[in-house]
């Protein structure tokens, strides 16, 4: 009979401290830190959609609160924050949706550079029928 | 050739006399050319017979050397002292318990492993002497990376999620299980799909591509898993407002 072996495995707690252990971690942290940006961001379009449907008063307030040097400084934040979002996530567009075009697989920067080219042309419609231009 | 006094920390635990694991420190007289194994094999045969680890090949491809290596997962058998200017500190794949030193207890991987049935189940199942099952270039390129995966688990001791989550299958498990699905002459993604699919299966990644980077193989494990998630999310939509299309 075989004699069982005494084992006692000594198990590593986890602590937050592995978001600092390589600049990945903390680039991965950062994207995942955007949504509460994107989605304050979101909540005061919320609130502006109130504010206009309570009538003109209410919408001229609205408009005056996003001038205010806070509001300013929450946009540009903002801004980053989904930009970095969005760059992050689109360059990682090759790696859930691989093409293969008979043998070969297209190039990742093809893949990526198609959903850079949409948001681009997407966000000069938004401006262009906001009347930017 | 060049030689070097290369200082080694290893983490040392013997379960049998000690609470917790240490530090041991090596002084090492290393040849420029040696990797970090060549090190820990001259320990053990040198200077102190008592260290354990794992190693096979010695050349990248069982998969059995893989540790920590100054915080990074690494095979010790493709780490090149010459890229080490300083101490090397080595330590157990992290996110896996320490059985003794550098050995950890790989049970959670190998029966995680098991239950994505990384194995061929045939479309159609040919009696012996039928013939093989035959496969165009472009059907086997479709899936030839993740088949590179050399089971080493670098990317488990990489994940935050595995780290966080023990129950999540993980990245090299879900890859090879889409490597079956990816397969042309293999129908057993119905039976895959109910590991790959689940919350602890694919949904427990929120993709912080760690895995695919640390890989001493250049499979896209990060890659497998976003792929699976979309496949299950087509899955869901054609159970829940196309049923007709469901066989």
């Amino acid at each position: 009979m075989v004699e069982e072996m005494s084992r006692k495995p000594y198990v590593r707690e986890i602590t937050s401290e592995w978001i600092f252990r390589h600049p990945r971690y903390v680039r991965y942290m950062v994207r995942e830190f955007s949504c509460l940006f994107i989605g304050g961001w979101t909540l005061l379009m919320v609130w502006g959609l109130k504010q206009l449907a309570e009538g003109p008063a209410a919408w001229a307030a609205f408009l005056e609160c996003l001038k205010s040097p806070a509001s300013i400084a929450f946009h540009v934040l903002a801004l980053g924050f989904a930009a970095y979002h969005s760059i992050t996530w689109f360059k990682l567009t090759p790696k859930a949706l691989p093409l293969q075009l008979g043998e070969e697989f297209v190039p990742d920067g093809a893949i990526s550079g198609a959903h850079f080219g949409a948001w681009a042309a997407l966000s000069l419609a938004v401006l262009y029928f906001a009347g930017a231009f | 050739m060049s030689e070097r006094t290369v200082e080694l920390d290893v983490l040392r635990y013997n379960p049998e006399t000690d609470k917790e694991p240490h530090f041991q420190r090596y002084s090492v007289a290393c040849r420029e050319e040696w990797v970090v194994l060549d090190a820990l094999n001259h320990v053990k045969e040198n200077l102190d017979p008592t260290l354990s680890y794992r190693w096979s090949c010695h050349m990248a491809v069982c998969g059995s050397c893989g540790m920590m290596i100054n915080g990074e997962p690494k095979l010790a058998c493709k780490a090149f002292l010459r890229d080490y200017p300083g101490l090397i500190r080595a330590e157990p794949l992290r996110h896996f318990p320490i059985e003794r030193d550098l050995v950890t207890v790989m049970d959670d991987f190998m029966a995680k492993l098991a239950r994505v049935k990384p194995y061929l189940i045939p479309k159609q199942e040919k009696p012996p002497g039928g013939g093989e099952y035959r496969q165009t270039p472009a059907e086997l390129k479709r899936f030839k990376q993740y088949s590179m995966c050399i089971n080493c688990m670098l990317c488990y001791a990489a994940c935050p999620e595995y780290g966080l989550i023990p129950s999540y299958l993980g990245p090299a498990a879900i890859a090879l299980g889409h490597r079956w699905n990816q397969d042309s002459r293999d129908g057993g993604r119905d039976q895959r799909q109910e590991e790959l699919a689940a919350k602890e299966g694919a949904w427990d990644c929120s993709f912080v591509g760690a895995c695919s980077e640390v890989c001493p193989e250049h499979v896209d494990p990060a890659g497998a898993i976003q792929q699976v998630k979309i496949r299950s999310t087509v899955d869901w939509y054609q159970q829940h407002l196309m049923p007709w299309l469901k066989k």
